[in-house]
């Protein structure tokens, strides 16, 4: 097979519609202006925040452009391009560590708010980790929405994994437990843990997360761990709250921004980053197997102002 | 929370802004960009933000600042109303057919906004009305999407029409129909899978749907977390599809919504519910006006609007009663507390606010002013001259006639309603004494 070609380069090309909208305004601020002007800047808040950057992401990287612009004495829009694709670059990448759950005995926990897309990135995330050769496991800890079950074990067999699960309105926590103690059992490298979707201002559903986590550490001390956020990349400013109050009860330690193969830009993950330091780690590109990658953060912002 | 830091500053721009009387433009301006802000916060599209913020600012230069306000709660005022205005005031529902006609239902939007669920939830809702509903599962892609409908089919007692996943929807949806037909189901609700906006294929899908199946309502269900997006996803179904209604789910979450603002302004479509939880019970008419203060996310801002409003209808209560001590009470005074009535939620609800009146008394009043007569009532205050406005003994029979020909209404319901404003008249005069001894001490005509 050939190389797969990744899907920022596929968004690059024209290969895809997504972003052709956004990449046509962003051409046309940094080509279409002479000078750096209040029009200028005007313009490319208006590109940034229709980006779901949101507002105070976007006053911050317009005042550092505007410093960078004062102090380096800038003259061309095509330059004040190059250094906020540099600025937003380094902000997003990502740290060494940051798959090492992916070689290591690991339990990843899987959390966020409702049909962000939780079960179809572990159906995805299994398939890939399954593909590099390790032994995988899924548990279905989501044990109150409809059919969830049968949902993450069709998507077991699609990725020719072990499922763990519960009947409908069981614990959720003694689903975590048995597959806790089956996964090590039976030797497997990463255990991936489905939980219900769950809106962050819900008490509840949040001590109920808690406890989950709770039994994963007090029965798998020695997992390497690793939770990850799901965040809807079509969701707006909530986004942001809703990764404030995850981590709140467990220690994030990335996110997987879904859906960015519709036409919404995913900028709340560039406010995230910048506000609470937790990096995206992969991002979900379509509704099969194969449509999850690590996320490049170089691509990632390529794309957003597109430089071919 | 961003909100808090929000709030303050704009209660910071307010101090600074000086206008007296008459709002400045400057005023205007400062109190508006934190407007924007805070609707950009929301999630309200920058493009409808834009567009508001100049209709407001129209508006609101040169406005009257009213008593008891400073100029930037006045603008806030301003920005609450035309957000009221876009949202629109009245409550929409599903179209029912007529004549027989089985009431079709499709449901369609982007992965994981909620159709599945919000399916079973209407279902629940039109069987409460005594209508026999059929579920029909359309996806069939989405791993374990029938399992899905047919378990919360169960829950709610309503049967779910399905062919597997093997068959094209479009067959399924044809299928759906005839058994409807056959076994006499009057409410069918189509659940479709998740699909973007963009992809053309799954977009032909429901257009070909809607082509063999006579679609009566094609509700867009939406996330109320979408960010700016939700005007690119609302205004290309609606163009691609054409779609009748929007239902709007997780509005149980703490986002603020103002997709909901965006869809409505761009494709002009009523939300009918909204989704307040998982639970199939968890879906309730949309009221759009309250929507509107959930997006601006002023609330204490509102609150003090309201009072302020309170005053000044507290001030004419006063006026009015203190005519009724002197018993000069008139029917011109009748129609200023008809408005002050209307604007503060009808009768029964400040009679509710009043304490010593007994059941007698409140129904006397109440057929003096029943909220349904007050047209009528108002027709026959408006056919008096001024000076039997204002004298209220001048009525004699002659005049009473001309007064019902110009109300276009009978004799006696004229009699009828001055002998009333009389019986009222004479028990306002007790009514003072009465509500002095009253904790909450608001003083209202009737
Ligand atoms: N287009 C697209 N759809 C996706 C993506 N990821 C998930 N989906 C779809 O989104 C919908 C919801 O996905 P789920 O995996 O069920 O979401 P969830 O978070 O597990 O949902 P709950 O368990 O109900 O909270 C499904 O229709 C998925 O196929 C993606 O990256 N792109
Ligand atoms: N809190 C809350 N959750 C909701 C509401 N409506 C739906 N959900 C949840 O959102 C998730 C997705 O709901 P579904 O009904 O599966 O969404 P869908 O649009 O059918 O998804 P696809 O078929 O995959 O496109 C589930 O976890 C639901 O329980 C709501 O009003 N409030
Ligand atoms: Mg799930
Ligand atoms: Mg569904």
């Amino acid at each position: 097979m050939a190389e797969k070609v990744s899907f920022w380069q596929r968004l690059i090309k024209g290969l895809t519609k997504t972003r052709d909208n956004f990449i046509k305004s962003m051409d046309y601020i940094f080509n279409g202006f002479t000078n750096i002007d209040e029009d200028f800047y005007e313009e490319l808040e208006e590109v940034l925040i229709m980006g779901d950057i949101g507002v105070r992401t976007t006053e911050t990287i317009l005042d550092d452009l505007r410093d960078a612009v004062k102090k380096e004495h800038i003259k061309e829009p095509s330059e004040c391009k190059a250094f906020l694709i540099n600025e937003i670059k380094e902000q997003m990448a990502l740290g060494e560590a940051a798959f090492d759950f992916e070689k290591k005995t690991s339990v990843v926990l899987v959390i966020g708010v409702n049909g962000v897309g939780k079960t179809t990135t572990i159906g995805k995330l299994a398939g890939k980790l399954k593909a590099n050769g390790k032994k995988v496991m899924v548990a279905g800890a989501d044990t109150f929405r409809a059919a969830a079950s049968d949902q993450l074990k069709e998507w077991a067999d699609r990725a020719g994994v072990d499922f763990v699960g519960g009947p409908e309105g069981s614990d959720p926590a003694a689903v975590v437990y048995d597959a806790v103690h089956a996964a090590k059992a039976r030797g497997v490298d990463v255990l991936l843990v489905d939980t219900a979707g769950r809106l962050h201002n819900k008490k509840n559903l949040m001590n109920e997360l808690s406890k989950i986590n709770n039994t994963i550490s007090k029965e798998f001390p020695e997992a390497y761990r690793e939770t990850l956020i799901v965040l809807d990349g079509t969701t707006g400013q909530n986004a942001l709250v809703q990764a404030k109050e995850f981590s709140e009860v467990t220690d994030i330690s990335g996110i997987v921004l879904t859906k960015l193969d519709g036409t919404a830009k995913g900028g709340i993950a560039i406010a995230i980053q910048s506000e609470l330091k937790l990096p995206v780690k992969y991002i979900g590109v379509g509704e099969t197997i194969d449509d999850l990658e690590k996320f490049n953060a170089d691509e990632f912002v390529d794309a957003l102002f597109y430089v071919g | 929370m961003a909100f808090d830091s929000l709030s303050e500053k704009l209660q910071g721009v307010f101090k600074n802004l000086r206008s007296k009387g008459r709002l400045s433009e400057a005023d205007v301006k400062a109190a508006l960009k934190e407007v924007k802000m805070a609707l950009l916060e929301a999630d309200v599209n920058f493009k409808v933000v834009k567009q508001f913020t100049n209709t407001v600012t129209e508006r609101a230069i040169g406005s009257d600042v009213m008593n008891g306000l400073n100029p930037g709660q006045m603008v806030i005022k301003i920005v609450n109303e035309e957000l009221v205005n876009l949202m629109g005031s009245d409550v929409k529902d599903i179209t029912f057919g007529t004549g027989g006609a089985i009431t079709t239902i499709m449901m369609v939007g982007l992965q994981g906004a909620g159709k599945t669920t919000t399916t079973a939830k209407l279902a629940g809702k039109v069987k409460q009305r005594g209508k026999k509903p059929l579920l029909v599962a359309c996806d069939i892609y989405r791993p374990a999407a029938i399992e899905q409908l047919q378990i919360n089919g169960k829950k709610q007692e309503v049967e779910v029409f399905s062919l597997g996943d093997k068959e094209k929807p479009v067959k399924i949806a044809k299928a759906a129909m005839d058994y409807a037909k056959k076994n006499g189901f009057d409410v069918v609700i189509f659940d479709t899978a998740g699909r973007l906006h963009i992809d053309e294929d799954m977009m032909d899908e429901l257009a070909s749907i809607k082509n063999s199946v006579d679609i009566l309502n094609t509700i867009l269900v939406v996330d109320a977390m979408t960010g700016q997006d939700a005007v690119n996803v609302s205004s290309t179904f609606d163009e691609k599809i054409g779609i009748d209604g929007v239902i709007i789910t997780k509005l149980d979450g703490d986002t603020r919504g103002g997709a909901a603002l965006s869809i409505k302004a761009v494709t002009g479509k009523p939300i009918l519910y909204a989704g307040m939880g998982e639970k199939l019970s968890d879906l309730e008419q949309f009221h759009p006006d309250r929507m509107a203060s959930r997006i601006l996310g002023m609330g204490d801002v509102l609150s003090l609007i309201e009072k302020a409003e309170a005053e000044i209808d507290k001030d004419a209560a006063l006026q009015l009663s203190k005519k009724v001590k002197k018993a000069s009470f008139d029917f011109n005074d009748y129609l200023t507390s008809m408005e002050q009535m209307k604007k503060l939620g009808g009768l029964t609800s400040i009679l509710g606010m009043m304490p010593g009146i007994n059941a007698s008394q409140m129904a006397q009043i109440e057929g003096a002013v029943d909220d349904k007569k007050l047209a009528h009532t108002e027709a026959i205050i408006l056919s008096m001259t001024p000076a039997e406005r204002e004298n209220p003994k001048l009525l004699n029979p002659s005049r009473k006639h001309r007064i019902a020909a110009g109300a276009g209404l009978d004799i006696a319901e004229v009699n009828r309603f001055i002998k009333q404003f009389e019986q009222s008249k004479k028990m306002m005069k007790q009514m003072p004494n009465m509500m002095g001894k009253g904790r909450r001490g608001m003083r209202f005509p009737f």
